[in-house]
């Protein structure tokens, strides 16, 4: 069975390349180049597998999904400017894909059984992310 | 891996009438959306694609491109448009939105090697949603069928 915890954050960021030029970032990512940043509502979905325990008829408390996220991603991402304030993006752009694959990251030795990561940056864009098979 | 999904919108008018049945058969079988007229839905057409995370763009596929195979094959022949008269299958299918998704799926992976000729990323599946009751998804493993 999977479920899902849904939370969001608002963050802003430039996708922007730092080790090309000028002109490449501008023909690579078009306006979300602009060096001044722009912003977004974030949505992300956390998908956690599993079955229903026997005695509390859930599969995981979400409470404490709740907390994990809060303290893992939401206080370091929410009302940040990703590429100068968050780790790793002064390295890495800070595209859907790679916010997934980060979140995956900072979530998973704090919840085993974590499924997938869904990352909103618009209603009409979004990514998942599974994890990399063992 | 990431799965990347871009959604669309069109809106376009149909008949769902099957030439194999009869008109009493057709009423029974497809009610309202029988009507001889014809009526329409603001579809919204998700597109899913799956690739690894390119280092240098951060991306696992250019938004640009897929905008533009999903406009060319889907967007600007379906918008405002009827299906039954104007988009050639369905002068021998009925246009369901199951045979509309079939049709969607088949016209982005004909064009998908011009578009993206790499490995990846690849097509995935398609989400159709005719009215927010009811919609419909095909995937590359039963794209074929």
């Amino acid at each position: 069975m999977l479920i899902t915890k849904r939370v969001e954050f608002s963050a802003s960021h430039v996708c922007r390349n730092p080790a090309l030029s000028d002109r490449e970032n501008q023909e690579l990512f078009g306006m979300a180049a602009n060096p001044h940043g722009h912003g977004h509502n974030y949505v992300v979905d956390v998908t956690l597998a599993g079955e229903p325990d026997p005695v509390t008829g859930m599969v995981m408390d979400l409470k404490r999904v709740k907390e994990v996220v809060n303290r893992e991603v939401l206080e370091r991402y929410d009302h940040r400017f990703l590429n100068h304030e968050v780790e790793p993006f002064n390295r890495v752009v800070p595209t859907p894909e790679n916010i997934a694959v980060d979140i995956w990251r900072r979530l998973k030795p704090h919840l085993t059984s974590l499924h997938s990561i869904r990352v909103y940056e618009t209603d009409d864009l979004f990514v998942d992310y599974f994890g990399e098979p063992a | 891996m990431i799965q990347v999904t871009r959604k669309y919108r069109f809106a376009a008018s149909h008949r769902l009438t099957s030439p194999q049945l009869s008109e009493s058969e057709n009423m029974a079988l497809y009610g309202k959306c029988h009507n001889p007229f014809g009526h329409g839905h603001n579809y919204e057409l998700e597109v899913s694609v799956r690739g690894p995370v390119d280092e240098r763009s951060g991306r696992a596929v250019d938004p640009v491109r897929l905008d533009r195979i999903v406009s060319e094959q889907v967007v600007e022949p379906f918008d405002q448009h009827d299906l039954n008269t104007e988009v050639e299958v369905f002068a021998h299918s009925v246009p369901t939105t199951e045979n509309l998704g079939r049709e969607v799926f088949a016209r982005l992976t004909g064009a998908w090697r011009t578009a993206f000729p790499g490995e990846w990323p690849r097509l995935e599946k398609i989400r159709i949603t005719e009215t927010p009751r009811n919609f419909f998804e095909v995937s590359r493993t039963d794209g074929q069928a």
